[in-house]
């Protein structure tokens, strides 16, 4: 990597930071700092930008560098994140978005409080929330570090740290003076250039194979040494039946997890009424969707024309699969094509880091400042206004992600997210189905579904092979393995619902008919929606 | 802003990606004009000032909820288990029968490459099937429902 790698990357991204900080500082002029502000944006986003802004905050950096990496290591097994993470979007569409824009005001726990006891529910909800983000927040952090690593040209450890502590700085800085409104713009301005610039090398591509996807696939299965069975499932799931296993944990997670993500929740009450819930999950799936399909295109790409013994070198993960690839296609290591194409991948996946990471930080602090804190703080406390809480947290949450980003920097990242997929699906999404569906629901239940997923989802990573006992774990000197799976949830998922409904049928309270009615006729009628 | 919204769909609609092109004439038999059978104003009212939670009930068991939430159900609900059936056996199907997906179809192309590509068309097939059946056959009573049980409750309180 050359000197002129870096300086026109750190150009283009020190410009990205330069608008948004312009944008954080425009926007926030005049306004005062309301919850509905701070929380929502003042909930007057029109469906298309806040479907740009959904698929802003959806497409991370695991998106873009971990499956194409993955794909271009692994061939058809890496393809599975693409089609799970878009098949998750019929949950939200379906299931999802009206319903929880018709109820809620701010969070996930608002919709559940809003027909049972509030205390116990709010504080499930939010700490769960809270422990979604937080994983969140880690992938994206050990993303930024490995990016830059490739950047500099090594791994400088130094380099990396300091990378982590910078985007936990300035996301702090984007979500406590901007609130929603500012971040909103910045997950817009990210989606476009996120959008243009996988346009761009997707078509550089199919221009390098004549628009034969045959040519393509059959390049790449030959360079990938594995011949057909690089195009066929098996690569890395197939081997033993605990591999096999492992797929389809994670398929699951991929699927129903995305409905229990806080951030992705929370930009559903950016807009005015359900109808416009529904009309941005339709422009957020358009461009999902089509970013997927070009996801795959770039793995086999990179697989084609770099080769994956070339991607396995640079980034045993394959993380740094992408860049490499624009290197090649603009003309090479050392051409002014490949420096400016190369130098463009790099900024707008650091841009991405950045920008997903500001809208988890800001969900996650509305979830501590208006779930928690509003909850648990004493009574005859002196009050703070929720919005400076909110604020608080978020430098708080910036802290907590530094502190766990630098810790987990050598693991994968798209696995990482995986990891943040099977607690969403197992802690949030059962709590919000029974809520929005359920008749027969009670607090307790609502309490034991929480938990019953949470903490499963937790203790089983904790006693997986991702924390100990094999090479690529967190601590790879101990052997704690209780678990073989590395993705729990194929356990924990199932452990959540049923924990909701133990908890329904022995609860020693009667359900609340009419507190369902409301929830009810509020969901599909939007009558009484802020 | 709802409001006006609600009254005058077509001014805001001009944004929106992809049903209005395709909105018109898919062999669906329900016509635009299909949720004025509902008559929303079916719901009966009380005389004595009832409190919220009785109007929200009351609302519950009327006729014009019952249709909506029918509507909804009928539809959401299957679609949700089928792309649920379809994705599981998509993903299990790797797993166990990996000679089957490994077939080639076209070319390089395999059984499991066009699974994977069937996914991605059937998740944008629904996406918009859902998005047309909800502003067709839900938007319009919904939003009559909605006004109704807000001006009853703001009786309520009083």
């Amino acid at each position: 990597m050359t000197g002129d790698h870096q300086t026109l990357a750190l150009l283009l991204f020190s410009t990205f930071v330069a608008v948004t900080l312009g944008i954080t500082t425009w926007v926030s002029r005049n306004r005062r700092g309301s919850e509905e502000e701070f929380y929502a944006g003042g909930r007057l986003f029109s469906p298309m930008e806040n479907g740009f802004a959904i698929a802003g905050d959806y497409m991370s950096a695991a998106s873009f560098l971990g499956i194409s990496g993955l794909i271009a290591l692994f061939g058809y097994d890496g393809m599975l994140y693409s089609v799970g993470f878009l098949v998750a979007w019929l949950v939200v569409l379906l299931l999802v978005a009206e319903l929880v824009r018709n109820c809620g005001r701010f969070t996930l726990a608002d919709v559940v409080a809003s027909r049972m006891a509030e205390r116990p529910v709010r504080i499930a909800a939010g700490a769960s929330s809270v422990t979604v983000s937080v994983l969140y927040l880690v992938a994206q952090m050990v993303g930024a570090g490995s990016l830059v690593a490739l950047l500099l040209g090594g791994t400088s450890d130094a380099a990396r740290s300091w990378t982590v502590i910078g985007v936990g700085a300035l996301m702090v800085v984007y979500v406590s003076l901007g609130g929603m409104r500012a971040t909103t713009w910045i997950q817009i301005v990210k989606a476009v250039l996120l959008m243009a610039g996988t346009i761009a090398l997707t078509a550089l591509v199919l221009v390098r194979f004549h628009f034969d996807v045959d040519q393509l696939l059959t390049t790449a299965a030959e360079r990938s040494g594995h011949g057909r069975d690089f195009l066929a499932p098996g690569l890395r799931y197939g081997g033993d039946w605990t591999a096999r296993l492992d797929f389809v944990s994670l398929g699951l997670a991929l699927v129903l997890g995305t409905a229990g993500l806080p951030h992705i929740l929370s930009r559903f009450y950016t807009v005015p009424t359900a109808r416009a819930a529904r009309r941005s999950v339709v422009w957020s799936i358009g461009l999902i969707g089509g970013f997927y399909l070009m996801t795959i295109v770039l793995g086999f790409g990179a697989a084609a024309v770099v080769g994956p013994d070339t991607v396995r070198a640079s980034n045993s993960a394959g993380n740094t699969a992408v860049p490499l690839l624009a290197l090649d296609l603009g003309g090479g290591a050392g051409s002014t094509g490949g420096t400016v194409l190369f130098a463009v991948v790099a900024a707008v996946a650091f841009a991405t880091i950045l920008a997903v990471v500001a809208g988890i930080t800001l969900a996650s602090s509305a979830s501590v400042a208006h779930d928690l804190y509003a909850s648990l703080r004493r009574r005859n406390a002196r009050p703070y206004s929720e919005v400076t809480v909110a604020r608080v947290a978020a430098a708080g949450i910036g802290a907590v992600a530094i502190g766990l980003g630098l810790l987990a920097r050598d693991l994968n990242v798209a696995f990482l997210v995986g990891l943040a997929f099977a607690v969403a699906a197992s802690a949030n999404l059962p709590v919000l189905l029974y809520s929005l569906f359920w008749r027969r629901f009670t607090t307790r239940g609502a309490v034991w579904s929480v938990y019953g997923g949470l903490v499963p989802a937790v203790l089983l990573v904790l006693v997986s092979p991702v924390v100990s006992g094999s090479p690529e774990s967190l601590f790879p000197g101990v052997d704690l393995r209780l678990f073989p799976l590395q993705n729990p949830g194929v356990v924990s998922i199932p452990l959540g619902f049923l924990a909701g409904w133990l908890g329904t049928v022995t609860s020693p309270e009667p359900p609340d008919h009419a507190r369902y009615a409301e929830t009810e006729v509020r969901a599909l009628t939007g009558a009484g929606a802020v | 802003m709802e409001k006006q919204e609600g009254r005058d769909p077509a001014t805001v609609r001009f944004d929106d990606p992809w049903y209005d092109e395709l909105a018109a004439g898919w062999g669906e038999h329900d016509q635009a004009d299909a949720p004025a059978e509902v008559a929303p104003g079916s719901v009966p009212r009380q005389q004595a000032a009832p409190s919220a939670a009785d109007i929200y009930l009351e609302v519950q068991r009327s006729p014009a909820f019952q249709e909506v939430r029918g509507r909804y159900r009928r539809f959401v609900f299957p679609a949700a288990l089928a792309f649920l059936l379809w994705y599981l056996a998509y993903v299990v199907a790797a797993i166990a029968v990996p000679g089957l997906m490994a077939r080639p179809v076209a070319g390089a192309v395999n059984v499991a490459m066009v699974a994977g590509l069937g996914q991605f068309a059937t998740t944008f097939l629904l996406t918009w099937a859902y998005a047309r059946h909800a502003r067709l056959r839900r938007d319009r009573a919904a939003l009559e429902l909605r006004w109704d049980t807000q001006e009853m409750t703001r009786g309520a309180r009083q």
